[in-house]
C-alpha cells in the first residue's frame, strides 16, 4: 500500500557511501535490525530443517486430535492429528518461497516499466502513469477477490495478485528516478558515443536506481506474507492439504472452541516472520538510505 | 482551486471507469458461458439461448460494453444470480454494518495513533520515542486476520467478555459486538497515524512561525496545539482517506472471523457460490467508495492548508 512520504526533518548531510562491512556491523548493532536478522533466521532455518520431523506434514492420526504441546508434538495437533509444528515447519517454504518469488517478480515487471516509462517516449509514460494510478486506486482485498474468481483459487493467483499491487508502486520509483539521472552528464555522455537507448537504460540508469527500490521491496516482502496467508485463510490460495500458514490458521480457527492450539500454531509463525522482515527492513532503511539515516 | 478541484474529479473519474470497463471484461475472463454458469450445468440449449438474448450476451461486443456503462449510470447493477433481487439493494442493506465497522476501526486507529504521535514528537530521541516507534512498527506489520483471530481467542472464547459472532440488536449490543472487530481493523493504522504525525510535527517544529511563536515567550502546550497540530494534522487525514479505503477492503477479515454481516462477507459469500452480478456490483461499490474517500482527503487537505490553497491558486 502507498502511502504518502514522511517528510524529512534531518538537515542534509554530505553522502557518505557505506562500506559493506561497516554497513552490515551498523545493522546488526541496531537492536531493531539484530532482533529482525534473528527472526527471520529462526523462519529460514525452520523451512530449511523441516524434513528433520519426525512427522509427516500430511499424515493423519485422527486418535491423537487437539492435543496439546508435549515432548512428542511440541507445538500440538490440529483437527485430523497432524503434527502442528511439521505443519508449519513446511509451511515456512511455501511462505519464504512464495513472498521472495513474487516480490522478485513484482521488482522485475514494475522496474522494466519504470525504466520504459522514465526513458520511451511522452506518450508511453503516461499511459503507464495513468495505468499505475488505476492500479493504486482499486482496495486491494477486493482486486485479490476478483482475480481469483478468474483464475481460480492457486499459488499462481497469488503471485498474480502480488504482481499488480506491487509492480505499479516499483514502476513509479523506478520511473522517478530514471527522471532524475537520464540527463545526467554520463548519459549524455554514453549517448554522444553512439549507445542505444536500451544499452543505457539497462547498462548505466538501471544499476543507479536499483539500491533504494530494493530497500523498499525488501520491506514489502512482510506484506506479501500476509497476503499469501489472507489469501489462503479464504481459501483463494494455496490449497489443502498443502500445509500453508493461512490455511494451518483456517483450520483451527474452524475449530477454535475444541483447542486454541491450531490457531496458536498458525498465527505465530506469521507474526514472527513479518515482524522480522519489518524489523528488518527499517534497520536497513536507516542504514543505507542517508536521507533517512541520522533521524532518530 | 476550482482547476485543481476539476483535476481531481477527473482523474477519479477515469479510475471508475477504467474499473467498470475491467469488470466487464471480467465477466468475459470467466472461464465458461455466462450464460451457463448463471443458469447452472443442468439448463437446457432453449433456455440458455432465451437467457442470452434477455441481457443481451447475443449483441456486438462494444455494443454489449456501452450497455453495462449505462445500465450502471442508471443505478442499475443487475439482479442477484442466486435470489434475483437488484443487487443495489443487497448491497445498500449490508453497507451501514460495514461503515459502522470501519468507523470504529477509524476511532481505534486515530485516538490512540495522535496521542502517541505527539508524545514521540514532544520526547524526541527519548527511550519513549525508541518504544512508540517499535510499537508503531510492531503493530503495523501483523496482519489484520491474524490479530481478528487472536482477539476472539483471548477476548471472546478464553475470557468471554464479548460476545463471538453476529452483529447484535439495539444500540448497546451492537456497540458491545463492535469493540473486537473495530481493534482488529483498526490496530495496524494507530502505526501509521503515530509515525506521519510525529514527522510531520517535527518538520513543523523547524518552521519559522513556531520560533517566533517561541521566542514571544509562548507556553509550550499553546504552541503545540494552537500551532504546531494545526498544520502537522495534515498529512493524517492522507494517511486515513487511504486507511478508510483499506479497511473499507480489508472489512472482509473482521465480518468472516466475527461472523459479521457486511459487504467483505458477502462478496466473499458471492465468490464462492459465483454470484458474478454480486461480486461486480460489490467490487464496484467499494472501489467507487474508496476513490471517492481519497478524492475527499485530497480536498479537505486542499481545504484546510492555507498554503497549499495559496498555491493552488496561485
Amino acid at each position: 500500500m502507498t502511502l504518502p512520504a514522511e517528510p524529512d526533518v534531518t538537515p542534509p548531510r554530505p553522502l557518505k557511501k557505506p562500506r559493506a562491512k561497516g554497513s552490515f556491523a551498523r545493522l546488526v548493532s541496531d537492536p531493531l535490525g539484530a532482533l529482525g536478522l534473528i527472526l527471520i533466521a529462526i523462519t529460514v532455518l525452520g523451512a530449511c530443517f523441516a524434513f528433520l520431523s519426525p512427522w509427516e506434514p500430511n499424515a493423519l492420526n485422527p486418535l491423537d486430535r487437539f492435543q496439546g504441546p508435549s515432548a512428542a508434538h511440541w507445538l500440538g495437533t490440529d483437527n485430523l492429528g497432524r503434527d502442528l509444528l511439521t505443519r508449519v515447519l513446511y509451511g515456512a517454504q511455501i511462505a519464504l518461497t512464495l513472498s521472495i518469488g513474487a516480490t522478485a517478480v513484482a521488482l522485475v515487471i514494475g522496474v522494466a516499466a519504470g525504466l520504459i516509462a522514465g526513458y520511451g517516449p511522452r506518450w508511453l509514460d503516461n499511459l503507464l502513469l495513468l495505468i499505475f494510478d488505476a492500479l493504486k486506486s482499486v482496495p486491494t482485498v477486493m482486486l485479490a477477490l476478483v482475480l481469483v474468481t478468474i483464475t481460480g483459487p492457486s499459488v499462481w493467483a497469488v503471485l498474480l495478485v502480488v504482481v499488480i499491487i506491487n509492480a505499479p508502486a516499483y514502476g513509479r520509483m523506478a520511473r522517478t528516478q530514471t527522471l532524475a539521472v537520464r540527463n545526467a552528464e554520463f548519459i549524455d555522455a554514453e549517448r554522444a558515443l553512439g549507445a542505444s537507448g536500451a544499452w543505457i537504460a539497462i547498462r548505466h540508469v538501471l544499476p543507479n536506481i536499483l539500491g533504494p527500490i530494493l530497500i523498499v521491496a525488501a520491506m514489502d516482502i512482510p506484506v506479501v506474507v500476509g497476503i499469501e496467508a489472507g489469501m489462503s485463510f479464504l481459501g483463494l490460495g494455496v490449497r489443502p492439504p498443502t500445509p500453508s500458514w493461512g490455511s494451518i490458521l483456517f483450520d483451527g480457527f474452524s475449530y477454535i472452541r475444541e483447542s486454541p492450539w491450531p490457531v496458536i500454531a498458525g498465527g505465530l509463525p506469521i507474526i514472527i516472520t513479518t515482524l522480522g522482515f519489518t524489523f528488518l527492513g527499517e534497520a536497513l532503511r536507516d542504514t543505507f538510505d542517508p536521507k533517512i539515516a541520522g533521524r532518530k | 482551486m476550482w482547476l485543481y478541484f476539476l483535476k481531481r474529479l477527473g482523474l477519479a473519474v477515469i479510475v471508475v471507469l477504467i474499473v467498470i470497463a475491467v469488470l466487464f471484461v471480467m465477466t468475459y475472463a470467466i472461464p465458461g458461458d455466462p450464460a451457463r454458469v448463471a443458469l447452472g450445468p443442468r439448463a437446457s440449449e432453449e433456455l440458455v439461448a432465451e437467457f442470452r438474448e434477455r441481457i443481451g450476451l447475443d449483441r456486438p461486443i462494444l455494443v454489449q460494453m456501452g450497455n453495462f456503462y449505462l445500465s450502471l449510470f442508471q443505478g442499475d447493477l443487475g439482479r442477484d444470480a442466486i435470489s434475483g433481487e437488484p443487487v443495489l439493494r443487497i448491497l445498500l442493506s449490508q453497507f451501514p454494518d460495514t461503515l459502522y465497522l470501519v468507523l470504529g476501526a477509524v476511532i481505534v486507529a486515530v485516538v490512540p495513533g495522535i496521542l502517541l504521535g505527539i508524545m514521540a514528537a514532544r520526547h524526541r530521541g527519548s527511550l519513549l520515542d525508541r518504544v512508540t516507534s517499535v510499537i508503531s512498527v510492531s503493530v503495523m506489520s501483523v496482519p489484520a486476520f491474524v490479530i481478528a483471530i487472536y482477539l476472539l481467542l483471548v477476548f471472546s472464547i478464553q475470557l468471554g467478555w464479548f460476545p463471538a459472532i453476529g452483529a447484535g440488536e439495539g444500540f448497546w449490543d451492537k456497540l458491545h459486538r463492535l469493540v473486537l472487530p473495530s481493534l482488529a481493523l483498526g490496530l495496524a493504522w494507530i502505526g501509521y497515524v503515530a509515525r506521519i504525525l510525529r514527522a510531520s510535527i517535527l518538520e513543523e517544529m523547524n518552521e519559522s512561525h513556531v520560533r517566533t511563536a517561541r521566542a514571544f515567550g509562548l507556553p509550550e502546550n499553546r504552541i503545540m496545539y494552537d500551532y504546531v497540530l494545526r498544520i502537522a494534522i495534515l498529512p493524517t487525514i492522507t494517511v486515513l482517506g487511504i486507511g478508510i479505503g483499506h479497511m473499507l477492503s480489508g472489512a472482509v477479515f473482521a465480518e468472516i472471523v466475527f461472523a459479521r454481516p457486511g459487504i467483505g462477507k458477502l462478496v466473499f459469500d458471492a465468490i464462492i457460490s459465483r454470484n458474478y452480478p454480486l461480486v461486480t456490483g460489490a467490487v464496484l461499490l467499494t472501489t467507487v467508495f474508496f476513490v471517492f474517500v481519497n478524492l475527499l482527503a485530497d480536498l479537505l487537505i486542499a481545504w484546510l492548508d492555507p498554503r497549499v490553497r495559496h498555491d493552488l491558486a496561485g
